[in-house]
């Protein structure tokens, strides 16, 4: 008799567990949700929570729909995008520093979304902090986030395309791209017909207090079509992880897929940098944290890395109400605060 | 004839690589590639695989030309180990499993994990099958790899250079898994070596290029003191050691 255990039977030990972690961050998450409605300037009991969720004459009813659910549900969609981009852009390039916000595409599409709504006429800017810039046509302030994002990401695959370029490098071509779309955002406000130095905090300190029920439905249509793209690829990034020429011989267009990912991601990070402003560093760490736990199986490192990505985004918009409440703070703050030395660590571990 | 290469010619840029390069492999057997570094071995590995796209020339496998194949199917005929490999921080299950990718729809099937399961067993790798890549040696991880090739179930094997970072005992334990899974599954084997005696102990043929032409081809006679000192620049005694050819270079 053998009594051990074979190797199949192990590995499928080995991936339910991968499948139980990310239903411990779905717990995390609804446990999150809950805390996020409750506390604000009015703090609300779990009955009056349940109760303005069910029924509409509450008197905690509005608060919790007009307030509360659409800043909490742009944050989980922000932030399940900004999972997915960070563990997608790292394999593609092959780069762990690789995220939209450190590849200078965030500050791409920011750059156009502020070219349609400045320029092009796509929203208004007003001289209140909380709501700097109104999107009056989401399509076009989409669109041109896109395009300006484009320009980022053919900007890092021509860097790419150099033999032996280290991801060092390609972290600098990002920081090069990202101060010229800045000084590009900035020099349209600087000739704006109301400069106010609120709508430049916009595009800075992304914040999803700004989320609105219209703009929040074209961030969430998207949600699904995107994650079932980069799931039916699980196993083409994992062929990248042994090299360019393994999964090429493995019958994986690497070129056509690497394409695909940035055009994806990029269309995804404008999708929430057009609404949201530019929210940084979770893309690029809710991928390192989950691949430290799970491995780099793209099967489960994509999904988990959304669901941190969306868990790392609310806890850090509830924490910006309320760590100096009544002030709120843009949520780009927080995450930048907490990405900034997490990125320095990713830097440090690398040249080792 | 399974695979059959017809005057294939490759540049990099404007500089020639391969010129006119031709030789066929049967079934079963094992063709090693001999030649001093930029002779153009790799380009040709890479041109019959498709990674690197000839312009001149026909590449022929089961009597059908492989650029009018698409990838997924050449991937199903051809399984191919580069030079070096990267280590992932993928578990050596989830590594060997990767050789199903072109079979696989969404994601790997029952059959996919029992036929992995079966050739780590073969491998004797079984004990390692949750260990991350990155924390194997170097012979290990070479098997790794060569079971990734196997499991893919292909016609044609590509090695380049498969013992080039092995000890002596791995050096052996690679070629023997090499030469049995081409006997076995009637597989073509088409290796890169550098180490000639290891090449005369197991291959069943030699191709040796120089400057990207091939200079000499054919069984164990074919390599002579003449023909090694012409490619490789070095004066050679070769003995014979029960029955097999042992190349010793002269003093230098």
């Amino acid at each position: 008799m053998n009594f051990r255990n074979s190797s199949a039977k192990l590995y499928e030990v080995y991936t339910k567990k991968k499948v139980l972690i990310a239903f411990f961050l779905i717990i995390l998450l609804i446990v999150s949700v809950i805390g996020a409605i409750k506390v604000g300037a009015a703090d609300l009991s779990i009955y009056d929570i349940i109760h303005g969720l069910l029924n509409s004459d509450a008197p905690g009813s509005s608060i919790i729909w007009n307030i509360r659910i659409p800043r909490i549900l742009a944050a989980l969609v922000a932030g399940f995008y900004m999972g997915m981009e960070g563990s997608v852009m790292q394999s593609v390039l092959r780069n762990p520093l690789a995220s939209p916000y450190t590849m200078g595409i965030s500050q791409g599409a920011a750059f156009g979304a502020a070219f349609a709504i400045i320029v092009l006429g796509a929203g208004t800017l007003h001289s209140t902090q909380a709501h700097a810039v109104m999107v009056n046509n989401p399509y076009l302030t989409v669109l041109a986030g896109f395009l300006g994002a484009i320009i980022g990401v053919i900007a890092i695959l021509l860097v790419a395309r150099v033999r032996n370029v280290t991801p060092e490098v390609m972290i600098l071509a990002g920081v090069a791209m990202s101060a010229l779309f800045s000084a590009g955002t900035m020099f349209l406000q600087y000739f704006a017909t109301e400069t106010q130095l609120a709508a430049t905090i916009f595009w800075t300190f992304g914040d999803v207090e700004r989320a609105v029920w219209n703009d929040l439905w074209i961030m969430i249509i998207f949600l699904m079509p995107v994650l079932l793209y980069f799931l039916y690829h699980a196993w083409d990034y994992n062929s990248l992880e042994s090299g360019e020429e393994t999964a090429q011989s493995l019958g994986v267009n690497t070129h056509s897929l690497r394409l695909q990912g940035m055009l994806i991601t990029s269309f995804t990070s404008a999708l929430t940098v057009a609404f949201l402003g530019v929210i940084g560093f979770v893309s690029l760490i809710s991928p390192h944290i989950m691949r430290r736990i799970i491995g780099n199986d793209h099967r489960f490192l994509i999904p988990s890395s959304a669901l941190l990505g969306a868990l790392i985004l609310l806890i850090s918009d509830t924490a910006a109400r309320s760590i100096i409440s009544p002030i709120v703070l843009p949520v780009g703050i927080v995450t930048a605060f907490m990405g900034a030395p997490m990125f320095l660590y990713i830097i440090m571990k690398m040249r080792r | 004839m399974i695979l059959s290469v017809e005057k294939i010619g490759f540049s990099y840029k404007n500089n020639p690589v391969l010129l006119d390069v031709n030789f066929k492999v049967k079934k079963g057997e094992l063709v090693s590639i001999l030649g001093v570094n930029g002779s153009g071995k790799s380009t040709l590995m890479k041109c019959i695989n498709r990674i690197l796209k000839y312009k001149q020339g026909l590449i022929m496998v089961e009597d059908r030309n492989v650029k009018k194949m698409k990838e997924i199917e050449v991937a199903q005929k051809i399984g191919y180990v580069p030079q070096s490999s990267e280590r992932g921080f993928l578990t050596v299950f989830d590594a060997v499993l990767m050789g199903r990718k072109p079979y696989m729809g969404w994601d790997a099937s029952k059959k996919d994990i029992k036929l992995t399961e079966d050739i780590l067993e073969t491998l004797n790798l079984e004990e390692y099958a949750l260990r991350y890549i990155n924390e194997l040696s170097g012979g290990e991880l070479q098997k790794v790899v060569l079971a990734r090739a196997l499991v893919q179930n292909p016609k044609i094997l590509l090695l380049d250079e498969p013992t080039s970072d092995l000890d002596l005992k791995n050096q052996l334990e690679v070629m023997e898994i090499i030469r049995e899974v081409s006997k076995v599954h009637k597989i073509a084997s088409v290796v890169v070596m550098h180490d000639i005696n290891l090449a005369l102990r197991y291959s069943d043929k030699f191709v040796i290029l120089k400057e990207g032409q091939i200079f000499a081809a054919g069984g164990r006679d074919i390599i002579t003191p003449d023909i090694i000192k012409e490619t490789y620049g070095v004066e050679v005694e070769i003995e014979n050691f029960q029955g097999i050819p042992l190349v010793i270079p002269k003093s230098y």
